[in-house]
């Protein structure tokens, strides 16, 4: 078994294998939107290495942060803005 | 908060060539910091320890290099100092020497449906799979151009996705010549991506590129064109890359000379700017070997030992060699431009349609009047596009170079 952590994602507690990075994780959840562009389109991850910014979200209370650069951590608050 | 680190040497990005130069130049006995975005070291190829770096990652442990991951180096205020944001705290670098390896980020061409979900950049959906991504019995389009295509439809198909097709822009006329060239040049990537192609059951189609991806808030299907023939190939994610670009933004604030989308630099990777090199990608896209090469030569030559740079002169003149082939050989048509219909979104932050874009004459009046490359990217997306489509190769940069806090713009020690 391969050590996991837990976090939430727009509430919804979930376990994760250590080392996947939060828009991993939202993927795995079967989530596809990460956010809406400034005309309501839906988008989610591109580029996968932080140049795009097309999977920010955010974490812990913090806006605009890049999904695909973080590791999950154990505790982890994360927000869609898809909804 | 505010924190300040010194270096003698400051290396930015820590892919093979960043992992070289800081390599060489702490061997040298030099202090020397290596900073990079990322979590972890190793850059887009050896993302998350890949065995093929382990070596250079060994190297580097010995070395004396310290490591500072997660650092996003976001201005250049004076000669001598660079600003990261680090854990959402301001981290200043003082450096004597700095040598820049930002590496390149995949190209992008726009066609109708290229926003969706799930469609996403060839190494972008490797990296995804590499952090965690389940990819098994997924069906993935693979396509663009490059060797890169090959590459991560080999890595995808062993996680267990099904890759029906790898879609090729390049004529085969151009891939043939360059699989013959290529006898004289032997271990290299395309040919070992040959060798396993037979294994993926793949087609491997050139003369071969998306015109549009369907789907209903996610991708559901893909329309290929090939020899005036389209039809759709239904699939769950799209790997779509057209080569790699350089990501020029940092040496350009620096102030480094630039000519025809790359870095001058010397014999010794210096680049016009006094005590700044540039190696790896920034000088000429060519992947790890000439990414290895360029960074020992900087890294030694930072180190004062010109004479063990120079060994390295020969092996970079080969690899050097080789991507220009390769560059040739995968050239990007013009039936390319023709793809994306005036309502095709260019600029994904602003949501700035081609038609838009078209009517302006200028970078600058495409900005100003319909906010094209203005978004968090910074223009790193829609940049190389509207290069390509409309010709204004990127202007000017100016700092921040990534969206940051305000917070971290004052300085607050």
């Amino acid at each position: 078994m391969p050590e996991t952590v837990r976090l939430t994602i727009n509430g919804k507690p979930v376990s994760v294998p250590v080392g996947t990075t939060v828009a991993a994780a939202i993927l795995r959840g079967g989530e596809h939107v990460f956010r809406r562009s400034v005309s309501g389109m839906p988008r989610g991850p591109l580029c996968g290495m932080g140049i795009c910014f097309e999977c920010r979200l955010t974490i812990d209370g913090r806006s605009h942060q890049p999904s695909c650069q973080t590791p999950c951590r154990a505790g982890m608050d994360i927000r869609t803005d898809g909804l | 908060m505010v924190s300040e680190r010194e270096f003698e040497v400051v290396v930015v990005g820590a892919g093979p060539a960043g992992i070289a130069a800081a390599c060489a130049a702490a061997g040298c006995g030099k202090r020397v910091g290596l900073v990079d975005d990322n979590p972890e070291a190793g850059g887009q190829i050896w993302r998350f320890g890949a065995p093929e770096g382990e070596p250079w990652f060994e190297r580097l442990r010995r070395s004396g290099a310290e490591v500072i991951p997660g650092a996003r180096v976001f201005d250049h205020p004076a000669t001598g100092v660079l600003h990261a944001e680090r854990d959402g705290e301001r981290l200043d670098l003082r450096y004597e020497q700095l040598i820049l390896a930002t590496g390149a980020r995949e190209r992008f061409l726009p066609f109708p449906g290229w926003t969706l979900p799930n469609v996403l950049g060839a190494g972008g959906l490797q990296a995804l799979v590499k952090s965690g991504l389940p990819i098994e019995g997924k069906r993935v389009v693979v396509a663009g151009s490059g060797p890169l295509l090959l590459a991560v439809a080999d890595y995808l198909h062993s996680c267990g996705a099904v890759v029906p097709v790898i879609a090729e822009q390049a004529s085969s006329r151009h891939i043939r010549r360059l699989a013959f060239t290529l006898a004289a040049l032997p271990g290299k990537l395309l040919e070992a991506a040959r060798r396993r192609l037979s294994v993926l059951r793949t087609r491997y189609l050139t003369d071969c590129w998306v015109v549009a991806a369907e789907g209903d808030g996610k991708l559901a299907a893909v329309t290929l064109q090939r020899n005036g023939t389209t039809w759709r190939e239904p699939c769950d994610y799209l790997a779509c890359g057209f080569g790699l670009v350089p990501n020029l933004e940092l040496p350009l604030l620096v102030g480094c000379k630039v000519e025809r989308g790359y870095v001058s630099v010397n014999e010794w990777q210096r680049t016009s700017i006094p005590g700044v090199a540039c190696v790896g990608e920034l000088c000429a896209i060519g992947g790890v070997d000439p990414a290895l090469a360029s960074g020992l030569i900087a890294g030694y030559t930072a180190g004062d030992r010109e004479d063990k740079a120079r060994e390295h002169f020969a092996a970079l003149r080969r690899a050097r060699k080789f991507a220009s082939r390769l560059e040739a050989a995968f050239a990007l048509r013009e039936e390319l431009k023709a793809i994306a219909t005036p309502e095709t979104i260019v600029c994904r932050c602003e949501d700035v349609p081609l038609g838009k874009i078209a009517g302006q004459h200028n970078w600058r009046s495409a900005k100003l009047q319909t906010r094209c490359g203005m978004g968090p990217c910074q223009a790193r997306v829609c940049g190389p596009v509207v290069d390509f489509l409309c010709g204004w190769p990127a202007e000017s940069v100016r700092p921040p170079l990534f969206p940051v806090e305000v917070g971290r713009l004052v300085d607050s020690r």
